[in-house]
């Protein structure tokens, strides 16, 4: 019952419905150890350098997508800003990170507005098109670009990738995923940081 | 002459019927369109709807004013990897049946967008649906722009009430 209430009312909230990922695995793909998708050193919409380890102590979900997007970086942004909801006070110790695979287009102060759209909180991240496809590399991650009418769209993978408050990757969000499911993840995550640290 | 006029009565019958039939037939209605809102300087978004045709047919094309460039458009997630396509061929609408164009399937691209879409606003859409004869029918579709951080998720509707 203690250790119950040590988890946190909210992740025994979101876990409780699903007793398989009560006390087993985590509902992503746990990629703990991974040797790819170490670190990205990009520039966010002030001009500032970022790095993962600016996050420190906070949980990182990194989505990789483009603003021309109608469908799937909407859906996971609004996704992630539902998790937001979720995790209630945990909130403040969630940085979701959003970084452009199209900065021809997206601009930083385009990028800023967008991700303010879902959440204050939420940071976009560009480089130059040959640090863009470097980091992207670096994270597995494939995007191109697909001639259509006038313009171009962007395939690209759709996964989320999640980092525990020590900087490590641990999860692999795949964009299907309920948002209890991710918030149920990240409270896990967060909920080891304490004892990790001491 | 009684003969005649009973011809001319039948064939006009026949004839009304025949428009009422092709009326009813090129009858396609779409329920609960709405576009995704964007911000200054973002230039595509995407229309969703419920579209149903009671004679079947294609939906071919599509304009709205708020946009340079429409094409109907499918998402597809193969494995990990999100893909986005023009259907070259447009969407088939079987006879009867409520094609339904959601995040995570098919939407109406908006794309060389020349304003921003704003949460109240109303955009229109014309959409063009050929019939197996080949004629085509325009609808014309008032979407309410619902805003850009919202969940497309009909469960999810709750959290847009202001």
């Amino acid at each position: 019952m203690q250790r119950r209430r040590l988890i946190g009312g909210l992740a025994a909230l979101v876990l409780a419905g699903c007793e398989r990922a009560q006390d087993t695995a985590f509902h992503a793909l746990d990629i703990t150890g991974a040797d790819y998708a170490q670190d990205f050193r990009l520039q966010d919409p002030d001009g500032r350098t970022r790095t993962l380890a600016d996050f420190r102590g906070r949980a990182v979900l990194v989505f990789f997508g483009f603003t021309q997007c109608p469908d799937v970086c909407p859906t996971a942004l609004a996704r992630a800003a539902e998790v937001m909801q979720l995790l209630g006070d945990d909130a403040r110790r969630l940085q979701v990170i959003f970084v452009t695979v199209d900065p021809e287009r997206d601009t930083p102060e385009l990028l800023r507005a967008y991700t303010a759209a879902f959440h204050p909180s939420f940071l976009g991240l560009h480089a130059d098109l040959e640090t863009t496809a470097a980091t992207a590399k670096a994270f597995k991650v494939f995007y191109r670009k697909v001639p259509t009418g006038s313009s171009y769209t962007m395939d690209h993978t759709a996964l989320s990738y999640t980092y525990d408050p020590q900087g490590r990757l641990r999860l692999a969000v795949r964009h299907e995923s309920p948002a209890a499911e991710v918030a149920a993840d990240i409270a896990r995550l967060l909920a080891e940081a304490p004892a990790a640290r001491s | 002459m009684k003969t005649r006029s009973l011809t001319v009565t039948l064939t006009l019958t026949v004839a009304a019927a025949a428009l009422l039939a092709s009326a009813a037939q090129a009858q396609t209605t779409v329920a609960e369109p709405w576009v995704r809102g964007t911000v200054a300087q973002q230039k595509a978004s995407g229309m969703f709807a419920k579209i149903t045709s009671a004679a079947g047919g294609t939906l071919v094309a599509a304009s709205s004013p708020v946009a340079g460039v429409v094409e109907i458009h499918e998402m597809a997630m193969e494995g990990t990897l999100m893909k986005m396509r023009a259907l070259p061929k447009g969407l088939a609408l079987p006879a009867g049946q409520t094609v339904e164009l959601k995040p995570g399937g098919y939407h109406v691209m908006l794309m060389d967008l020349k304003q921003e879409l704003k949460d109240g606003q109303t955009v229109p859409v014309t959409l063009v649906i050929e019939a197996k004869d080949g004629k085509r029918e325009t609808v014309e579709v008032m979407a309410p722009v619902r805003p850009l951080g919202a969940a497309g998720m009909q469960q999810h509707q709750h959290g847009m009430m202001k």
